[in-house]
C-alpha cells in the first residue's frame, strides 16, 4: 500500500511540467502551428525561473515571492520566444518542423551558456515549498496523492478546465479552432488568421516557459543542461495522444509520469533487469499508445503545419 | 467597380473590368469556369487585393484590406467552395462572424443559436444549428452558408453559384426568396444556369477570360443569346436517343443498409439493378444516401445488411482493390480529394490504379517511357489542357481534373462505371464532352450508374431514372416518362399525384 501511495503521490507533481507544456502546445496546434521548439522554450524558462530566486538567495533574500517572480519571468520569456517563433513561421511562413528544431537547439544552447556565465556550476535553490492543503491533505490515500504538493501543482490542474473553457466557450477559443482547421473560412469571416496564431503562440510559449521553470523551481530545484530531458518533445506527442483536448492531454501526462515514477521505484527494488529498460519504459508507452490512438479527422486541426497565405489560390 | 485588374502568377484573372449595381437590383454575373467571376467577387470582398482599379459604394471610394472591412460595409458572400469549419457546429460557424455574441469572457452561443433559428425559420431554410458541418451533405452546407450570411446582416449579397446543390423546387423557392429580398438588398448572382439568370436578374454581365464581353438588361436578350456570348460558340448537349439495349444485369443491389458518418442509416433497404449497356440516373437531393451508396459499392464504407452483386459476384464489404479488380470504374464525388492526388503529376494520376500493372512497372520499377507515352496519349485524346504531363494535377481547373479522372477510369476498360456528380461545377464545354464520353461507353455495352442533381443531365442521358429519397429508391421511371415536375415531387419525398 505504501509503495502505491508513494508512486501515485510522485506521479501527480511529476506530471505538471508535461501538463503545462502540452496544454500550451495544444493551443499552438489548435491554431495550426506546431512548435517543436517547446523543449528549447522550456529550457530557457527553467533557466530564467531558477536564476531569479538564485540571485535573490545570494543577496540574502529567501522569501517565496522570488520563486513566483521567477515563474512569472519564465512565462514572459516563453511568450517572447513564442512570438519570435511566430515571426519565423507565421509571417515568413518558414517550414514549422525545421524552424521548431532550430528553436529547440537555440533555447537549450542559450540557456546552458547563460547558466554557465551567470551561475557557473551546479547550484541548488530552496525552491517552492510544499503547501499541503488544510483538511484535504489529511484524507487517507487521497490526501498524500493529490493535496500535499506545492502551489503550482494545484494551479496547473485547475488550469485544465480553464483551458477547456477558453478553447470551447470563448470567442478567442472559437477563433483559434477556426484558424487551425479552415483558415480560409476564418479569413472570409473577417478573422485575422495570423494575429490569432501569434496570440496562440504567445500563450503556448508562456506555458512552455512556465513548465520549464516548474522543473527548476518546484520539482528539481536546480538547473542543469539535461534538466528538460526530452519533456518538450513528449509534450508535443501528448497533444496528439490527447487529440487536442485538455482533459485527454491531462490523462496522457499522468500516464507518462506514472510509468516514469514506476521506473524510479522499481529501480530501487533491485529487480534484476538492466536499468536502461526501465528508463526506456515511459517513452515506449508513449510510442505504443500513439500508434494505437485512432486518427479521427473530425476533431484534428486539419491545417496544422500549413502557413496561411490569403492570395494563394487553392 | 472600375477598371479592376488582378494578376496571378502566369494568369491575368481580371482584365480591366468595370461594372455597377443599383440598390434593390439583382445582377447576374455569368461566364464559364475560369472566366474570373469568383476572383472578381473575392476582390470585392477584400479577400484579394486588386492590382489596379477602384471600388465605390454609394459614390464613396472604399478600400477593403480584408473581409472584415467588407462586412462592415454590409457586403456578404456565399462562396462556391464552402467557407465552413468542418469540426464545428453550425452555430459555432455563425458565431465566428457574429461579433455581438463575443462577450469578454464568454461566447454567447445561445444568442447565436437563437439568431440561426430565427433566420432559418424566417426564410424557410431548414438547418440544424447543433449539427457538425462534417456531418452535413453538400446541399445542407449550402443552406448553412446562406443562413450564415443572412445572420450576419448582409445588405449586399454575393452568391457564387448558389443553386448548384438545390432541387428544382428549392431553386424556385430560392429565386422567389431572392426576389422578395431585393426590396432590402442588392444581389450579385453568379451562375451559368441561364434559366435562373433569366428568371431572376435585372441586369446581366458576361465575363470571358477575365474580360467583360457583354453587359445589359436581362429582359432584352434570350437565354440562347446569352449562352452564345458566354461560351463564344453554340453548345448542344448530347441526348440519349437510342433504344435501350437489353443487357444482362451488371449490378444488383438488394436491401442495402449502410450507416452515414453520423451513425444513422443513410441507406435503409435500398434495392436497384443496373444492366449492361444502360445508364441509370440516380436523381435526388444530395444527402439522401447517394454518397453512401457509391462508397458502399466501391468498398469504401461498411455494409450493415444486404447484398451487392456485381456480375454475379458478391462484392459487399470487400476491399476497394477487390472491387476495382472486378472491373468497377468510379468517378467520385470529391474530385480533388478522392479522384486524384493533387500534388502528383498528371501522368502519375493516370496510373494510380495500375502502378503494379506490367505495362507500367517492371520488377517494381516504374517504366517511365511507357507512363509518359500513356500520359501523352490520354491528354491528347481527352483534350486535357495542361502545360505538360508532369504538372501537378491539383493545379488544373475543375473541368480538366475531371477529364483526368474520366480518362483514367474509361481507358482501364471497366465493365461498369459509377459517376457521382460528374459535371458539378463544370462549364458547358466540359459538360458536353463528359456527356458524350458517357454515352459512348453506354454504346459499348457498359452499364453506368449516374448520380446527379442536375435534372437536365439525368433526363438527357438516362435510360431509366431512379429517384432516391432518405436512403430508399422512391420510384424508377422509364426514359420519357420523367419530367422536371414529377421528378421534383419524387425528390421531395412525396408520392406522385394522380396515379
Amino acid at each position: 500500500m505504501d509503495i502505491i501511495i508513494n508512486i501515485l503521490s510522485m506521479t501527480v507533481p511529476f506530471s505538471v511540467a508535461l501538463l503545462l507544456a502540452s496544454i500550451g502546445e495544444m493551443f499552438n496546434q489548435r491554431s495550426g502551428v506546431f512548435n517543436l521548439g517547446c523543449e528549447g522554450v522550456m529550457s530557457m524558462g527553467a533557466f530564467v525561473g531558477m536564476l531569479v530566486p538564485f540571485i535573490a538567495g545570494q543577496n540574502g533574500a529567501l522569501s517565496n515571492g522570488w520563486n513566483w517572480l521567477g515563474l512569472l519571468l519564465a512565462a514572459l520569456m516563453g511568450a517572447v520566444l513564442g512570438l519570435f517563433f511566430g515571426v519565423i513561421v507565421v509571417t515568413f511562413r518558414a517550414p514549422q518542423g525545421i524552424a521548431g528544431i532550430g528553436l529547440q537547439m537555440f533555447g537549450v544552447g542559450t540557456a546552458g551558456t547563460l547558466f554557465r556565465h551567470f551561475v557557473g556550476g551546479t547550484q541548488s535553490i530552496p525552491g517552492m515549498p510544499n503547501s499541503p492543503l488544510p483538511l484535504l491533505s489529511k484524507i487517507p490515500f487521497i490526501g498524500p496523492v493529490f493535496f500535499s504538493h506545492n502551489m503550482m501543482v494545484y494551479l496547473a490542474f485547475l488550469f485544465v478546465p480553464v483551458a477547456w473553457y477558453i478553447l470551447f466557450k470563448t470567442s478567442w477559443g472559437l477563433r483559434v479552432r477556426a484558424v487551425g482547421t479552415h483558415p480560409r473560412a476564418a479569413d472570409s469571416m473577417g478573422i485575422n488568421v495570423n494575429r490569432t496564431r501569434y496570440e496562440a503562440l504567445a500563450l503556448g510559449g508562456a506555458m512552455a516557459g512556465l513548465a520549464g521553470a516548474y522543473l527548476s523551481v518546484c520539482q528539481v530545484k536546480m538547473f542543469s543542461d539535461e534538466l528538460i530531458a526530452g519533456r518538450g518533445f513528449i509534450a508535443v506527442a501528448l497533444v496528439y495522444f490527447g487529440h487536442w483536448h485538455p482533459v485527454k492531454i491531462m490523462l496522457g501526462a499522468l500516464l507518462f509520469s506514472f510509468t516514469q515514477t514506476i521506473q524510479y521505484n522499481v529501480q530501487g527494488l533491485g529487480i534484476d533487469l538492466p536499468y536502461e529498460f526501465f528508463v526506456m519504459l515511459p517513452y515506449v508507452v508513449v510510442v505504443v499508445v500513439l500508434a494505437f490512438t485512432s486518427r479521427n479527422q473530425t476533431t484534428s486541426p486539419t491545417s496544422l503545419g500549413k502557413p496561411f497565405n490569403r492570395e494563394i489560390r487553392t | 467597380m472600375e477598371h479592376i485588374t488582378k494578376r496571378f502568377p502566369g494568369v491575368l484573372a481580371s482584365d480591366d473590368i468595370s461594372m455597377s449595381i443599383e440598390e434593390g437590383e439583382i445582377l447576374a454575373l455569368v461566364g464559364e469556369n475560369g472566366a474570373g467571376k469568383t476572383t472578381l467577387m473575392n476582390i470585392l470582398m477584400g479577400i484579394y487585393q486588386q492590382d489596379e482599379g477602384r471600388i465605390f459604394i454609394n459614390d464613396q471610394e472604399v478600400r477593403f484590406r480584408g473581409p472584415e472591412d467588407a462586412f462592415n460595409a454590409g457586403l456578404g458572400m456565399v462562396h462556391q467552395q464552402y467557407m465552413l469549419v468542418p469540426n464545428m457546429t453550425v452555430t459555432e460557424n455563425v458565431a465566428l462572424g457574429y461579433k455581438q455574441a463575443w462577450k469578454p469572457l464568454r461566447l454567447d452561443l445561445q444568442m447565436v443559436r437563437d439568431r440561426v433559428l430565427e433566420v432559418s425559420s424566417h426564410y424557410g431554410l431548414a438547418v440544424n444549428p447543433d449539427a457538425y458541418i462534417w456531418q452535413l451533405s453538400v446541399g445542407e452546407q449550402q443552406r448553412v452558408e446562406l443562413v450564415k450570411t443572412l445572420c450576419l446582416g448582409a445588405r449586399f449579397l454575393i452568391l457564387d453559384e448558389p443553386t448548384s446543390a438545390l432541387t428544382p423546387q428549392e431553386t424556385d423557392e430560392l429565386i422567389e426568396l431572392l426576389k422578395r429580398m431585393k426590396n432590402e438588398l442588392s444581389i450579385i448572382f453568379i451562375s451559368h444556369k441561364l434559366n435562373e439568370v433569366k428568371a431572376l436578374s435585372d441586369k446581366v454581365v458576361i465575363l470571358r477570360h477575365g474580360r467583360v464581353v457583354f453587359s445589359g438588361q436581362t429582359a432584352d436578350y434570350s437565354s440562347s443569346e446569352i449562352a452564345a456570348l458566354m461560351t463564344g460558340h453554340e453548345i448542344v448537349l448530347p441526348e440519349n436517343r437510342e433504344r435501350s439495349f437489353n443487357g444482362e444485369a451488371a449490378l444488383e443491389i438488394h436491401d442495402l443498409k449502410v450507416r452515414s458518418d453520423r451513425g444513422e442509416l443513410a441507406l435503409n433497404g435500398l434495392s436497384l439493378t443496373v444492366h449492361q449497356g444502360e445508364i441509370v440516373g440516380l436523381a435526388g437531393v444530395s444527402g439522401n444516401g447517394q454518397r453512401e451508396l457509391a462508397e458502399a459499392i466501391n468498398g469504401l464504407r461498411p455494409v450493415e445488411e444486404g447484398k451487392i452483386e456485381f456480375f454475379g459476384v458478391d462484392i459487399h464489404n470487400k476491399s476497394p482493390y477487390y472491387v476495382i479488380d472486378h472491373g468497377m470504374g468510379y468517378i467520385p464525388e470529391e474530385r480533388n480529394i478522392e479522384g486524384i492526388v493533387p500534388s502528383f503529376a498528371v501522368k502519375e494520376n493516370f496510373i494510380l490504379k495500375d502502378s503494379d500493372n506490367k505495362r507500367f512497372s517492371l520488377h517494381r520499377f516504374l517504366r517511365r517511357v511507357e507512363i509518359n507515352r500513356n500520359a501523352e496519349d490520354l491528354t491528347r485524346k481527352f483534350d486535357i489542357r495542361t502545360p505538360d504531363t508532369a504538372t501537378a494535377a491539383g493545379s488544373l481547373s475543375g473541368g480538366n481534373i475531371q477529364k483526368v479522372i474520366l480518362a483514367r477510369e474509361i481507358t482501364r476498360a471497366p465493365r461498369f462505371l459509377i459517376a457521382v456528380y460528374p459535371t458539378r461545377g463544370l462549364d458547358m464545354g466540359a459538360i458536353e464532352f463528359i456527356h458524350q464520353e458517357l454515352l459512348k461507353k453506354r454504346r459499348e455495352g457498359i452499364g453506368i450508374l449516374l448520380v446527379s442533381e442536375e435534372l437536365d443531365e439525368i433526363m438527357n442521358l438516362s435510360d431509366r431514372i431512379a429517384v432516391i429519397y432518405k436512403g430508399r429508391i422512391q420510384k424508377v421511371l422509364e426514359h420519357g416518362k420523367a419530367n422536371k415536375r414529377n421528378l421534383g415531387i419524387l425528390m421531395a419525398g412525396l408520392e406522385e399525384e394522380g396515379e
